[in-house]
């Protein structure tokens, strides 16, 4: 499904957190979103996913206002995992999965075994399937955090929306979820901390301030100069000795 | 079957279940008092009133359980199940394991607007003790709502905590406004019996009030179940629930406005009944977990069998004296609430 951002805007208290935004990510493309903290990720991810509204331009969804589809229209298109989503309930991690089905369900279309099927395989995917009847309070960070993605997943959207999914998550799962990321058939926009892990996915957005400084192949995007001077500090490609693709390499500047 | 026939017996399963422990809880209600009743006798009332049997029975005996003790104990269930049920809405929706039906203000609204009628003597007399409260009630709840959404127009993110402190303010004004009027014009006797009314009093209850307070607890019961999966929505917060496609201001509109007002009524007839609203919830918490689905006919069983037990409590605890039933249920309450949250802690681990 495909998204597109037109000129957006978003100030709060009148501060401006988002000036001017326009990008496209193409159907099954994989977006990451990079930039400094407070450089408008988060402000960028919610108002894509019509959870804030813009204070000027537009959000298309496969062509159409976002702002011309309800709350639960939206919710059977764009799935978004948050950053530190937490409960307070004794809630099983399989029931957390559950929540992922509830746009698709109303009182005439209760629960059905499509829907227990969809879970399964969500838990699956994530590889929490041996966790699935395990409490929140028990369950790790990382553990969590899966479970969001699972949740996200069960939701079976055409665009997934994810806020920093590698957090808390050790570098075996950070690879595993990324690489479950990338090979989804559906449109994904992930903000990344790791410039290394944005490196791999299709295209790259780069934040700074509020504006988009650079947007498009990965390369391109991050280049060395662009890092450096919006991050401060040093960046250079450098390569190893088996031949794989060059990475990036900092020190403070 | 088709998903409306399912749903149906779902509802029919449901009520097998649950009508059975709640006519038994009634029962026990009709039958035990300053003086107790045999079962058949209450049964035979029961036929006579209902299907003109003309059984004989004692005019005394019918009387005391007809006129007295049955709506007391079917207001008692009517209240205890519409307690609960707000309890666990408001718990959900403001995320916030304190909360209780009266975090809105309400119970300090009907205590102002019951003292304005009976010791300031508003309305000259021509008003009751409920309808005051019953304004009351409405009056502080509109407070808080307007002060929550005034202080809630930077969005949705911080609306819950926004309620929650707006709730205590009109709490603590109407609190105020109350003591006012009590220390300006009360004698002792009137402050007494305000008192005895703010802990909850079932004594003065009548069949009017049944055909008002079974209803609406009904009628309450059936919006919220209907936002029960909604409600689970709001498991991670109001922003979860957005993205989960649940239009979230309209709900907590509605489930606010609907537990608001189910809370003022039943204040208006008892008094503000403490403990229930906020301790059932967790109880039926523990007993069927977090699911609304499960927890919500849970809470509402639960808590009219208990309002009904505590209720029975209060009359013959002490011989020729009627307890406030707040009194009670707070007793009862508070230490197997301890044994929940301890127990609770234990399986945890």
């Amino acid at each position: 499904m495909k998204i597109e951002a037109r000129n957006l805007s978003f100030a709060v208290r009148g501060k401006t957190l988002l000036q001017d935004v326009s990008l496209a990510v193409q159907p099954g493309e994989t977006l990451a979103l990079v930039g400094p903290n407070g450089s408008g990720k988060s402000t960028l991810m919610r108002l894509l996913s019509g959870l804030a509204k813009p204070s000027r331009g537009e959000v298309l969804l496969a062509g159409k206002p976002l702002a011309s589809l309800t709350r639960r229209e939206i919710a059977q298109r764009i799935a978004i995992v948050e950053q530190q989503a937490e409960t307070a309930e004794r809630i099983t991690a399989r029931s957390v999965v559950e929540l992922g089905r509830t746009p698709w369900l109303s009182a005439l279309k209760p629960w059905n075994g499509q829907d227990t099927q969809l879970v399964d395989k969500a838990l699956r995917t994530v590889e929490m399937e041996g966790f699935a009847s395990r409490e929140w309070a028990t369950l790790s960070g990382g553990e969590r955090q899966r479970l969001h993605i699972a949740r996200a997943l069960a939701q079976r959207p055409g665009l997934l929306l994810l806020d920093e999914p590698t957090n808390h998550l050790d570098i075996h799962h950070q690879l595993s979820i990324l690489n479950c990321i990338r090979n989804l058939k559906v449109t994904t926009v992930v903000a990344l901390h790791d410039l290394n892990q944005a490196l791999t996915c299709d295209k790259v957005a780069v934040l700074s301030r509020g504006r988009l400084v650079a947007c498009g192949a990965p390369s391109q995007a991050l280049a060395p100069e662009t890092v450096s001077e919006i991050f401060g500090i040093q960046a250079r490609w450098v390569r190893d000795a088996e031949g794989a693709d060059p990475f990036l390499s900092f020190q403070l500047a | 079957m088709s998903a409306a026939a399912a749903l149906a017996w779902q509802g029919l399963r449901g009520a097998c279940l649950a009508l059975p422990v709640l006519a038994a809880a009634v029962l026990a209600g009709a039958m035990i008092g300053e003086t107790s009743l045999a079962p058949d006798l209450v049964l035979s009332v029961l036929a006579n009133k209902l299907a003109g049997a003309g059984l004989p029975v004692d005019p005394v005996d019918q009387g005391i359980i007809w006129s007295y003790r049955l709506p007391r104990a079917l207001v008692a269930a009517a209240c205890g199940a519409a307690l609960a049920v707000a309890g666990v809405v408001l718990q959900a929706l403001l995320r916030n394991a304190l909360a209780d039906p009266y975090i809105l203000g309400i119970s300090a609204g009907a205590s102002t607007g019951a003292v304005a009628v009976t010791i300031a003597g508003l309305g000259g007399g021509a008003l009751s003790l409920s309808f005051g409260a019953f304004n009351g009630a409405l009056l502080a709840f509109g407070f808080v709502a307007i002060l929550a959404r005034a202080a809630g127009a930077g969005g949705s993110r911080a609306a819950a905590a926004q309620i929650v402190l707006a709730g205590i303010a009109g709490s603590q004004l109407f609190n105020a406004l109350t003591a006012f009027i009590i220390a300006k014009s009360a004698n002792a006797d009137q402050a007494r019996g305000i008192m005895f009314w703010l802990m909850g009093n079932l004594s003065g209850v009548r069949w009017p009030d049944v055909w008002l307070a079974v209803p609406l607890a009904l009628a309450g019961w059936m919006i919220c179940r209907f936002h029960a999966r909604a409600l689970d929505a709001f498991t991670f917060g109001s922003d979860s629930a957005a993205s989960l496609g649940i239009p979230v201001r309209r709900v907590q509109v509605v489930l606010i406005f609907a537990t608001a007002l189910t809370t003022a009524v039943m204040v208006s007839i008892v008094g503000s009944i403490g403990f229930v609203g906020l301790v059932i919830p967790h109880a039926a918490r523990f007993l069927v977990g977090p699911g609304h689905r499960r927890l919500m006919p849970a809470a509402a069983l639960t808590g009219a069998v208990f309002l009904v037990a505590a209720d029975i409590v209060s009359r013959i605890i002490i011989p020729g004296q009627v307890l406030p039933i707040g009194v009670v249920t707070a007793l009862i309450g508070a230490p197997s609430f301890a044994v929940i949250l301890v127990r609770g802690q234990k399986a945890a681990r």
